[in-house]
């Protein structure tokens, strides 16, 4: 075979997509995670605009507006009736979802807690990511003591209720750190940090601590086998450095599954959050979160059922949607599951 | 295999240690006390109910007192003063001394008078544990038939039902399902109690709220198993020699099928007890969970760390369970 053949041979070769042009194309053929992207997309439309698309104030009360609901509400509830009807619930259509019980707007407070739980669903996975992968890597390629000191430490996470973990912590994080630490302190600065972004910074701090151990155990396995690879042993014939082999050529050839891991645990964060904020450990009020207002509405169930199925349909459709994205992006990147469909 | 076992409960110990040295230290950081309130107490009594419960002692006694309490067994008197500060939770008589052994006392509440955190766990744990056999029940029942007719019907209007609905309950979390639950029947229909504790039918609501969850996943979890299984080359022995396809799926494939689900039941029931947290708190349900968050407000020492140490427990029981299981099952699988 001459060299222009072989030239012609490879000129032959079908046009392919690179590996993730392919698994975004497979995406975008997935109709629910197309839907999904399409929700996620409206809600942070909702949250960058919160300011020009709430119609009022999420933390002005009107008091004498307290548990309003506009005539639709009242229609689609049939336990509640309006104080025209002998019942007991003030008619405001001026609210276009109600006021909750201390008369703040209902809509308004949901438009700004998508701040909140977007913040959730995008800084958690990353910070998982980050602490998850180092450590995992380290794990995995090193081996050794190094893995077997890391792997313990999983092991240990892994035994511990991750739910009373964060609940522990956030009890320390809220009670050590607040309006009484000293000015100029560690704590102190931590405490403005936090007040400042209205009671995130300790759930993130709470979720990075916990959530990066499932990420280390699957990296660790990915790493492991990646090591085994030929293209690890002639990446090391050729002389490359091991941070090189490992950050360089394993990390890229592991990255698939880890995102689609971690996408699917996205929903899980959002609901840390939320339960964090529905037994008062979560963000500091007034600062607008679904659980909080779920928690509040709960309690006026049998009264004013809106004030908690509204932001609970909130919190369903984020779930729902970064759900659908999860699944397709899992069928679409993880290579094991080509070709089971 | 016995000595995998033994490793493992060595382990276990180990672990559990850390968990207890971890909260400890976690519990104790928070600023506050049990007896810290509003009205303060008298400087005198103050130092009275710190003595009576070693609350004066440095950090560490405290701990290493604590510890000793559960893990060093006593042989004591027949009767016990009757006081909050001796309730062991295992008491056996020995009769040749005529003396008593007792091991594992997890010391009182410091808030609920007159209760221990061995009692408080015998009163709220089966509360719990019956909420998350439900769940895991409501999870089983749906779940496993979804995913088989799923599987069966590949690709067909029934599969796309059935994965519809279990991604749809994958998103729904219990503080969402529980709310509309007890709006729909409890509120609006008013075919069960919206709240409370007591009978079956306080069990259902918030039983089917964190099951439903779990159900999705274990359909998923079935059809996936029952799909791969059914592609392997017995089956199409099985089929070829002219079996009915009621005896090919029902006898030689769901068996197999079911291994993945069953070593779920082990570590999902530990998460439902766990999880039984949230719809304690949705449903207003006097079990653990509810203790727990209310013991961490009140700084009550000893019903954290009980609590803690407990399901810390139930899930390394759980996860071991499953090992075992998994190496009975499949004999493809050993431990050194």
């Amino acid at each position: 075979m001459s060299v222009t053949d072989i030239a012609s041979l490879s000129e032959a070769r079908p046009k392919g997509d690179s590996l993730w042009m392919d698994g975004l194309k497979r995406l975008a053929r997935n109709r629910m995670a197309v839907l999904g992207v399409v929700i996620i997309i409206f809600f942070i439309l909702v949250a960058v605009f919160a300011d020009q698309l709430a119609p009022k104030s999420y933390e002005a009360q009107v008091l004498a507006d307290n548990n309003a609901a506009p005539q639709w509400v009242i229609d689609m509830f049939p336990v509640m009736t309006s104080k025209a009807d002998g019942g007991y619930v003030t008619v405001s259509n001026d609210y276009i979802l109600g006021a909750d019980d201390l008369g703040r707007d209902i809509l308004s407070r949901i438009i700004y807690g998508t701040r909140i739980s977007l913040a959730v669903a995008f800084v958690g996975p990353i910070l998982a990511l980050i602490i998850g992968l180092v450590m995992g890597l380290i794990a995995g390629y090193f081996g050794g003591i190094v893995d077997n000191i890391i792997m313990r430490v999983v092991d240990i996470f892994y035994a511990f209720p991750t739910l009373l973990i964060i609940i522990l912590m956030m009890a320390y994080f809220r009670g050590s750190f607040n309006e009484s630490s000293s000015q100029g302190t560690f704590g102190y600065a931590l405490y403005m940090a936090d007040r400042s972004m209205g009671g995130m910074l300790f759930i993130f701090i709470g979720i990075a601590l916990t959530s990066w151990v499932g990420l280390a155990r699957l990296t660790r396995g990915e790493a492991l086998s990646a090591r085994q690879r030929e293209y690890v042993i002639a990446a090391r014939s050729i002389g490359s450095k091991e941070r090189g082999i490992m950050f360089r050529h394993v990390l890229p050839n592991i990255l698939g599954p880890l995102i689609v891991a971690e996408t699917l645990t996205i929903p899980t964060y959002i609901r840390y959050e939320a339960f964090l904020s529905f037994i008062g450990l979560g963000v500091n009020r007034p600062t607008p979160s679904w659980g909080s207002m779920i928690s509040d509405g709960s309690r006026a169930i049998a009264s004013y059922p809106h004030q908690a199925i509204f932001p609970a349909i909130a919190l369903f459709l984020i779930m729902f949607a970064f759900n659908f994205l999860g699944d397709g992006l899992r069928d679409a990147l993880d290579p094991r599951m080509r070709g089971v469909e | 295999m016995g000595a995998f076992i033994v490793r493992r409960m060595l382990q276990m110990l180990l672990v559990l240690f850390v968990i207890s040295l971890f909260t400890f230290v976690v519990m104790r950081a928070v600023p506050g006390g049990p007896f810290s309130s509003e009205k303060s107490l008298p400087p005198r009594t103050l130092a009275q109910l710190e003595a009576k419960y070693n609350l004066d002692e440095p950090l560490v006694m405290q701990y290493i007192h604590y510890i000793g309490d559960i893990a060093i067994p006593h042989i004591t008197e027949n009767r016990l003063e009757n006081s909050v500060l001796n309730d062991y939770l295992i008491n056996i008589y020995i009769p040749v001394v005529d003396r008593t052994f007792r091991w594992m006392n997890f010391g009182p509440s410091y808030k609920s008078v007159s209760q221990t955190v061995n009692s408080i766990i015998k009163d709220t744990l089966p509360v719990s544990a019956t909420l998350g056999i439900g769940a895991l029940l409501v999870a089983l029942v749906i779940g496993v038939p979804a995913g088989i007719i799923a599987a069966l019907n590949r690709n067909s209007r029934w599969d796309y039902i059935a994965m519809g609905v279990s991604i749809v309950g994958v998103s729904i979390p219990v503080i969402v399902l529980g709310p509309v639950l007890r709006y729909v029947f409890g509120v609006q229909l008013k075919w069960l109690p919206p709240t409370g504790w007591g009978g079956i039918e306080h069990i259902i609501m918030p039983a089917f709220a964190l099951g439903f969850a779990e159900s999705a996943r274990l359909a998923r979890l079935t059809r996936a198993s029952l799909l791969q299984v059914l592609n392997e080359d017995y089956i199409r022995t099985a089929r070829a020699k002219g079996l009915a396809e009621r005896v090919v799926v029902g006898l030689h494939a769901l068996k197999n099928a079911m291994l993945p689900v069953v070593t779920t039941i082990g570590p999902l029931f530990a998460f439902l007890i766990t999880g039984s947290f949230v719809a304690e708190l949705v449903f207003g349900i006097p079990g653990l969970g509810k203790f727990f968050v209310t013991s961490i407000t009140n700084r009550d020492y000893p019903v954290i760390m009980g609590t803690t140490l407990l399901l810390g427990f139930l899930v390394i029981v759980a996860n071991l369970i499953v090992d075992v299981v998994y190496v009975w099952l499949d004999p493809r699988i050993k431990y050194d």
